[in-house]
């Protein structure tokens, strides 16, 4: 490790202290909790859509945020690591199949939605969980059939 | 005035101030700097520091060299140079450098030997045009255009700017801040760019065109004077840099 990457894990360390970082990909529809300084006091703000791209790596990485305001598209790219960001919340996980969205830009309505993903990664878990359901729901149905046939006998 | 420091360019990062901006910064390393020899007014006509960085092998170190290193008891280094000093500002030979010799805040004179951009034309080198793209002009789109007069001075004027070597020479950079100091690791973050390529080695002074602010050391920040320090000076570094930043957005 050199001296600017031992430098810039040492500022990221001390960026990311106490906070969690929200793993989310492309496709994946946020709301960013930004903290705003209107005059004296401080609020947070709430920026919600759909994360159209992912850059950078380590302290440098960013995202972009597009959402339709008014009927207008509009993107805000944020700092991933930016002490104005006081949360990122996943709402719904999207299945697309590239890197950047940038293609949402030239589309409207309908053909901009995004479908849900509920299996890959970060989901392993969830879908493990339903498999096991279904197994248990199969064992059931097993069990159930085995007893109507019994009874039959 | 105080002597400058020789650092390294580890390359540029950025950081966040408290209201999210963020800054670019230069990371410099002050690595193992220290003087080697001292000019006086009585012997040399002047009074100056030469100073010494990096970590240089012995074998690679000519024996005269070695010799004068050996004088001083330190270490053969990679990189010398000499800052003038008025003598009130003289520390003695072997004395160790440390990044607490800059305060966060504070504007410097960086110096270094800019990035070689080889044989260059006179768009790249002089910020000329060039020729237009159409209108019959053949081949020479980015060519300089005339370069003198007619058969009346009947010759091309010295100074003329023309195609040539660019780069790989001294440029210093004025009057930029002090972000923070890394005493840690004895870094120096100045905020923006600073000529050369990473790895190259810089030499950094406090602005001429800036009086420099209260709390810098004299004669010079030294490591051992540095380590009592840090823990008193890391928490007014952070209100230092935010102040004058908040009055420039202002």
């Amino acid at each position: 490790m050199n001296i600017l990457q031992k430098f810039e894990a040492k500022t990221l360390a001390k960026l990311t202290e106490g906070k969690t970082i929200t793993t989310f990909s492309p496709g994946d529809t946020v709301i960013v909790n930004l903290k705003i300084v209107e005059g004296e006091r401080e609020r947070v703000q709430a920026y919600e859509g759909v994360c159209i791209a992912r850059s950078g790596s380590g302290l440098n990485s960013s995202f972009t945020v597009r959402k339709m305001s008014y009927g207008e598209g509009v993107e805000r790219v944020f700092p991933l690591h930016s002490p104005r960001i006081e949360s990122i919340e996943l709402v719904r996980r999207g299945s697309v199949r590239r890197a950047k969205l940038y293609y949402l830009r030239d589309r409207m309505g309908k053909s901009a939605r995004i479908a849900e993903r509920t299996t890959g990664h970060g989901l392993e878990e969830a879908a493990a969980a339903a498999a096991e359901s279904a197994a248990a729901r199969a064992v059931v149905k097993k069990a159930k059939k085995a007893a109507k046939k019994e009874a039959k006998a | 005035m105080r002597t400058g420091l020789i650092a390294r360019k580890e390359g540029m990062t950025r950081i966040f101030a408290e209201d999210g901006r963020q800054i670019p910064v230069t990371v410099l390393k002050v690595d193992n700097c220290q003087v080697v020899a001292i000019r006086t007014q009585e012997k040399d006509g002047y009074t100056a520091l030469q100073l010494g960085a990096g970590v240089a092998k012995a074998k690679n170190v000519g024996k005269p060299q070695r010799g004068h290193f050996a004088k001083a008891k330190v270490e053969p280094k990679k990189k010398c140079v000499e800052f003038r000093v008025t003598p009130e500002n003289v520390v003695e030979v072997g004395a160790e450098f440390c990044a607490s010799h800059f305060v966060p805040g504070q504007f410097v004179d960086v110096a270094g030997i800019s990035t070689g951009k080889g044989f260059a034309g006179v768009m790249k080198r002089w910020n000329f045009g060039g020729l237009r793209a159409t209108h019959g002009v053949s081949v020479s789109h980015r060519s300089h255009g005339s370069t003198g007069q007619r058969q009346d001075p009947g010759k091309v004027f010295k100074g003329k700017k023309m195609a040539g070597h660019l780069g790989a020479e001294r440029v210093t950079t004025q009057n930029l801040k002090v972000v923070g100091v890394d005493l840690e690791d004895n870094l120096i973050l100045v905020q923006g760019s600073v000529p050369g390529t990473d790895g190259g080695w810089i030499m950094i002074q406090d602005a001429v065109k800036k009086a420099a602010p209260e709390g810098v050391p004299f004669p010079a920040g030294l490591k051992g004077s540095a380590k009592a320090a840090p823990a008193v000076e890391a928490p007014a570094e952070e209100a230092v840099a935010e102040t004058p930043a908040q009055d420039t957005e202002a």
